[in-house]
């Protein structure tokens, strides 16, 4: 029987002050940011007509898929009875709440008409898969709120059945979840590069990978702020293995995903697109989600595990290395994905070629613009600002693992 | 009657109201003295008494004659026994000519020709159809197909993307929150957001920023029984390249047309069922 204590961050050090200053001010800039896009349209950002989503939603959707991901450790310790993982368990479902707040926070905020939340929340469509979101989401946080009661209650916390059913809900809850996300795009019949089933799956695996990669970031941060090891060199082995899973999954779903686009004629202009000369959206697809995303982490971790690469770098760097490395390419999966499907042309007439006034059958110019950016990043902010005041006031981190034979 | 509450009522939604007019008049009756000024007076009174009662009827019977068939009664929902469509013949729409756009722009309120073509609302364009393989082209007007089976509709997460009873699709501006989703998912760039703020709009199609906008086959003509601008304005121009009409009256002239020539709608192999037919293409 694993006894465990946590603890709560008391004795803080220059570094967490000023992450936290630093994201109350990013927040802050977002905030600004949003009222000038709101007060002035969206003409003052890169979005237009053909290009709707833009990159407040690469951060809202990246957010989201990694916030279901983040609660990949809990999952692993409460469904599967890894006691290993428990002691991270509270910080994994901190992190998932957290993350998630700070997607939906994006999506909102980027609405054109940001003041009706309250008709979105209480009007709803059942057929769009949006509306299902909206109760997957609001869904997710009380979950993890009640699953996260079982663990740190006194009371419930004597009850593993109780944990652990409350571990499986979340489970099924965060795999639904993401399916929903990927989903989003998967229902769209018009647009080629979306409209597929394998949205949902390749959706699941890429929220493994990022959702483990904060984890392994915050817990990293954190051994740095508490000064003390809060993982065991086998734990680190662990996530080094988890993280190649999940990466190896990653791949596996993009390369069915465009294999099947590319056996069917009808998508070769599209894959093409996107493959070869999508310019940006194919260096980010890649260059970022294969190469430094994928590629790179898998090579790293591996290579970490033998003799040669334990005499070049420690287990930790090369964790560190590779879940920084699967951030960047998740960012640029989701660019790639959410913007290039956009950006390329939708297909009126096929076979034929089109212009227009509206700029039908070109591929779409969109360029970011610095509200759009500023709104994004204040996204992580207050994901990082709910993980860093939460760790303050409750005790979340494990202090140390002491196990009975 | 506000937009907000269309779906079920009269105004047609995504619209302004049109207000019922009433019309009332004053009666001058002047009086005389004796017998004969009270039998004057009497028939007098009979006559406008009688006046009174037979001319709204007389009026009604008038103005049913001018009335078109199609015109809805204002306090009569919409029905599902009708299915608003056009029918546009691309061999008849003239390259170069732009005067169904120009008339949805006065009709509608929106600015044409458009300065920012990324950016500005077009709720309906030229489109030139060119095959690279043989070089021939053709051009037609593009704009929603409101149809049977709209994917703006289900993706909308409030609702308020909808189809009406007879087939238009509308945005209610009362509960879009702008999220675009419905831009997303319609198959035909049909749709457009307002990135700026508005000003000098037209009463019966409000708009607003940050919500979205598409074509409402000028729903608020065709509840009075007329047709669109776009297809008035191809007609003044002598093209008469497009035909609005119920298609689900075997007797209009639309389906009739679509029952006789072989016709196409626009990725009809996606099962929107559009409600808008092109011949000639």
């Amino acid at each position: 029987m694993a006894r465990i204590t946590f603890q709560k961050l008391d004795d803080h050090s220059p570094l967490f002050w000023g992450l936290l200053a630093l994201h109350a001010i990013v927040i802050a800039v977002g905030l600004g940011a949003v009222w000038y896009m709101e007060h002035h349209g969206h003409i003052v950002t890169g979005m237009n007509n053909a290009v709707v989503w833009g990159t407040p939603h690469v951060f809202a959707v990246f957010l989201i898929v990694a916030a279901s991901g983040a609660l990949n450790v809990a999952s692993i310790s409460s469904v599967f009875n890894r006691l290993a993982y428990k002691p991270f368990a509270r910080l994994s479902g901190l992190l998932a709440i957290a993350l998630l707040a700070g997607g939906l926070a994006v999506l909102v905020l980027d609405l054109g008409r940001p003041e009706r939340l309250t008709v979105a929340m209480t009007t709803y469509n059942f057929k769009s898969i949006f509306s299902w979101n909206i109760y997957l989401y609001t869904g997710f946080f009380a979950i993890v709120a009640v699953y996260l009661f079982t663990m740190m209650d006194r009371g419930a916390s004597k009850n593993p059945a109780l944990n652990k059913a409350a571990g499986w809900f979340a489970f099924v809850w965060r795999l639904a979840l993401t399916t929903g996300t990927g989903s989003i795009f998967g229902f769209l019949i018009a647009r080629e590069l979306y409209d597929s089933a394998l949205m949902a799956p390749l959706f699941i695996a890429a929220s493994f990978l990022y959702g483990l990669a904060f984890t392994v970031l915050v817990l990293f941060t954190m051994c740095r702020e508490t000064r003390q090891a809060l993982l065991s060199e086998e734990m680190v082995s662990s996530f080094r293995g988890l993280l190649v899973i999940f990466a190896l999954a990653v791949l596996y779903f993009t390369i069915v995903f465009h294999l099947t686009n590319l056996y069917a004629a009808e998508h070769w202009k599209a894959e093409m697109f996107i493959l070869r000369d999508g310019g940006i959206y194919t260096l980010l697809f890649w260059v970022g989600h294969i190469l430094v995303g994928l590629l790179m982490p898998t090579a790293i971790l591996l290579y970490a595990g033998t003799t040669s690469g334990k005499a070049m770098m420690s287990e930790r760097r090369a964790l560190t290395i590779a879940s920084v490395l699967a951030l960047i390419g998740g960012m640029s999966f989701m660019y790639s994905t959410i913007i290039g499907g956009q950006a390329y042309p939708l297909d009126l007439f096929p076979g034929k070629e089109v212009s227009s006034s509206f700029l039908d059958g070109q591929v779409s110019a969109y360029a970011p613009s610095l509200p759009e950016v500023l709104l994004g990043l204040a996204g992580v902010s207050i994901a990082m600002l709910i993980v860093g005041v939460a760790l303050k006031v409750m005790p979340f981190l494990p202090k140390g693992v002491e196990y009975d034979s | 009657m506000s937009c907000g509450d269309t779906k079920a009522g009269s105004c047609g939604g995504g619209c302004g109201c049109a207000s019922k007019a009433g019309a009332g008049e004053a009666l001058n009756l002047t009086g005389g003295s004796g017998v004969d000024a009270a039998r004057r007076f009497f028939l007098k009174s009979a006559s406008a008494f009688t006046t009174l009662a037979l001319a709204p009827g007389v009026t009604l019977m008038a103005f049913a004659e001018s009335t078109p068939a199609s015109a809805r009664p204002a306090d009569q929902p919409v029905s599902s026994k009708n299915r608003w469509g056009l029918l546009i013949d691309a061999g008849k729409c003239a390259d170069g000519c732009n005067d169904c756009v120009t008339a949805c722009s006065t009709e509608n309120g929106w600015a044409s020709p458009v300065k920012h073509p990324a950016t500005d609302a077009q709720w309906i364009r030229k489109l030139t159809v060119r095959d690279p393989k043989n070089g021939s082209s053709y051009s037609l007007p593009m704009m929603c197909q409101h149809c049977a089976e709209p994917p703006c509709v289900d993706v909308c997460p409030t609702g308020a993307s909808f189809k009406r009873a007879d087939g238009i699709v509308l945005v209610d501006r009362h509960i879009c929150i702008g999220c675009r989703y419905c831009m997303m998912a319609c198959p035909y760039k049909a749709r457009s957001f307002v990135h700026e703020p508005l000003h000098d709009q037209k009463e019966h199609a409000p708009r607003g920023k940050g919500c979205v906008e598409s074509c409402t086959m000028c729903v608020h003509r065709v509840d009075k029984g007329e047709t669109p601008a776009c297809v008035e304005a191809c007609a003044k121009a002598g093209h008469n390249a497009m035909i609005f009409g119920d298609l689900n009256d075997p007797s209009s002239e639309i389906a009739k047309r679509v029952a006789t020539y072989r016709t196409t709608r626009i990725r009809d192999d996606l099962g929107t069922d559009p409600g808008v037919y092109y011949q000639n293409i």
